[in-house]
């Protein structure tokens, strides 16, 4: 095929004549524009320009339009302009394409980059303000829900809750109980491998019992029930508003927030603390076994120790954080999943905030308490 | 090319498609000519997407041949089928837009990956594929979730003939359409086939469809074509299910509505 000359330029007098051959299809688009857009005549040295197009082999929406950008320059640069030469069966084409892209056509937007990035870091400041809000918002709107089933205690769905809680907690249970496990006999190990160079071994049963108590159980738990459950949770959600499942529940007369939000949420709350206590009491045993295998202490001693240092209040305090975190983990989820927007992207983007979010106010409201409980003294 | 002088750009010989023990395409026969508009009908469940779907090689066949630009698929190597596959455009039923992206990217995106096109031709070429099919610059960075129904087969049609293609398979293009819309969607691709001298295999429902822009009619019944040709023809045959799809009462209306 000759494609090697697609563009051919004569000169006859004042008119110039832009001979085309060859294909002019998308395939060799890319190569034919420069050529094209070398081709705009000197306005000085002509008056005509003419296209010939009888010597083109295919032409296709690409070749048309890049006859057609030539043709538009040229006429911009002054000259008048012709298409010779055209097949009619391609007639209707060009003549589509010549209408096409006209002025107020889209034209790609290019921000400076400074701006953008200031732009995303305002966009930013006033979506954390937002979602707080949006969480305080939701917040009142489930106890008001909740309030509205309470007096009606035969509109608590009883079923969804149960489901709700077989998922969230007994079948989590396998995984909290070997991770806490885990952290436990990590925790015992390192303390013992470093208190026993100043003759503390002992204390190493005070350390772990309080820290796991009042600390890592619960952390850890609401840690993994973000990402297990609290994901879902937004997923499911999300999904639901992408497919217009919340609409079909609300034009039947259901709120959603009372259908879909209040059972999960109800089941986190139930759930944490169960998982909690699970998972701190592992976590004990876990250091026990290390305690006993690799620091030689007996396990009656442990747990002798045990009981002389640690006293119920730790361990209270630690239960009574597990249901705030279940609010605050159900809060983002719900929040997050009723933002999700159409597409498969804002799913994916919500869901992931969604884990972000719920571990690090998770985190946050912990400090919280560690100072509300210094606070009160317990 | 050879393939220029074969009148039938896709021919279906004895294709048997079938899942688990159940067979949907039962020894099927089909031909569609270069250049024009085939409709193809057949009950819901019939297995009209599952032709489309197995001649677009998105469902193996158990048996059969299908032969595309007189070429036939199962011989071709990887290179030569992605070939023949950048030859065809699909505009499937819910549109199938690319929903991270906006309607001029999910259009750019074959242009960018195929054809590697950069900046201005890029921009201008996608621009003018969307006028072709009647959408103006306003939705270029609309996110496929914000358009209609008719907005999204409109955007979606023209990321299928992104490319030129030379054969266009429309999964049901009228469905969820209001008249007026589905009227004009029609319109649309009677004129893009002459513009762009198309190949058209479309799926529809559509009555009026099938009497204003489709110049033959394939009609699937039992998982074999029953009968093919022109409209009119379809309308005379004795099949019994040729004669509920026309004889019912939307089929007396649409034909109503064309003698007025």
């Amino acid at each position: 095929m000759a494609n090697e000359a697609w563009l051919k330029s004569t000169i006859d007098g004042r008119r110039l004549v832009l001979a085309a051959a060859g294909s002019w299809t998308a395939t060799h688009a890319r190569e034919i524009e420069p050529l094209v857009d070398a081709a705009v005549p000197d306005k000085t040295k002509y008056e005509q320009v003419d296209i010939d197009l009888a010597r083109v082999e295919h032409i296709d929406t690409f070749g048309a339009w890049l006859v057609e950008r030539m043709r538009r320059s040229a006429t911009a640069a002054g000259l008048k302009t012709a298409i010779v030469g055209l097949d009619t069966r391609f007639k209707v084409l060009f003549d589509e394409i010549a209408a096409s892209n006209k002025k107020d056509a889209w034209r790609p937007r290019h921000e400076m980059p400074i701006v953008v990035s200031l732009l995303h870091i305002g966009k930013s400041v006033l979506a954390t303000r937002d979602d707080f809000v949006d969480m305080i918002n939701f917040l009142g709107v489930v106890t008001v829900a909740f309030a509205r089933v309470a007096v009606k205690p035969w509109k608590f769905r009883f079923t969804s809750i149960v489901h709700q809680i077989d998922i969230v907690a007994f079948r989590a249970v396998p995984i909290i109980v070997l991770i806490n496990f885990l952290i436990g006999a990590i925790l015992a190990q390192q303390g013992i491998f470093h208190f026993r160079k100043f003759g503390a071994e002992n204390f190493v049963v005070d350390m772990v019992g309080i820290l796991t108590l009042r600390e890592v159980g619960v952390l850890i738990v609401s840690i993994m029930v973000a990402g297990r459950s609290g994901s879902a949770y937004t997923a499911e959600l999300g999904s639901m508003r992408m497919r217009e499942e919340m609409d079909a529940l609300r034009v039947m007369g259901f709120d959603p927030v009372e259908v879909l939000v209040l059972p999960r949420m109800i089941a986190l709350i139930v759930a944490l603390p169960i998982l909690t206590f699970i998972g701190s009491m592992s976590a004990l045993v876990g250091a026990g076994i290390v305690t006993w295998l690799y620091g030689g202490m007996s396990p009656e001693a442990f747990i002798d120790r045990l009981r002389e240092v640690v006293d119920l209040n730790t361990f209270e305090v630690g239960m009574w954080k597990a249901p705030f975190m279940a609010v605050v983990i159900g809060l983002v989820a719900a929040v997050e999943g009723f933002q999700v927007q159409g597409s498969a992207e804002s799913l994916g983007e919500h869901t992931t905030s969604s884990v972000v979010k719920a571990i690090f106010l998770v985190i946050v409201l912990d400090g919280l308490f560690a100072m509300f409980f210094a606070g009160i003294g317990k | 090319m050879d393939a220029q002088n074969i009148d039938n750009v896709i021919s279906v010989r004895d294709l048997v498609v079938g899942f688990g023990k159940q067979t949907v395409l039962k020894g099927l026969n089909l031909d569609i000519r270069r250049g024009e508009i085939l409709g193809f009908v057949g009950a819901s469940g019939g297995g009209k997407s599952v032709l489309t779907r197995t001649i677009i090689g998105l469902l193996p066949k158990r048996q059969g041949k299908i032969e595309v630009f007189g070429k036939n698929l199962d011989e071709l190597d990887e290179l030569e089928r992605q070939k023949v596959e950048k030859r065809w455009g699909v505009l499937f039923q819910g549109g199938a837009l690319f929903s991270s992206l906006n309607v001029i990217q999910n259009v750019q995106f074959p242009l960018r990956e195929d054809l590697k096109l950069r900046g201005r031709l890029l921009d201008e070429i996608a621009v003018a594929k969307l006028e072709m099919v009647g959408l103006d610059a306003s939705v270029c960075e609309k996110a496929p979730s914000e358009l209609s129904g008719g907005m999204i087969k409109r955007a979606a049609l023209a990321r299928a003939l992104a490319l030129d293609p030379e054969i266009v398979f429309l999964d049901e293009p009228t469905s969820g359409l209001d008249p007026i819309s589905a009227g004009e969607f029609d319109e649309l691709i009677r004129a893009l086939q002459q513009t762009l001298g198309l190949t058209v295999f479309m799926v529809t429902h559509d009555l009026y469809s099938l009497h204003s822009v489709c110049d033959r009619v394939a009609a699937l019944a039992d998982g074999k074509i029953i009968a093919e040709g022109p409209v009119d023809s379809l309308m005379n045959s004795e099949h019994p299910w040729l004669k509920a799809y026309f004889g019912g009462k939307r089929g007396r209306v649409a034909m109503a509505g064309k003698r007025s």
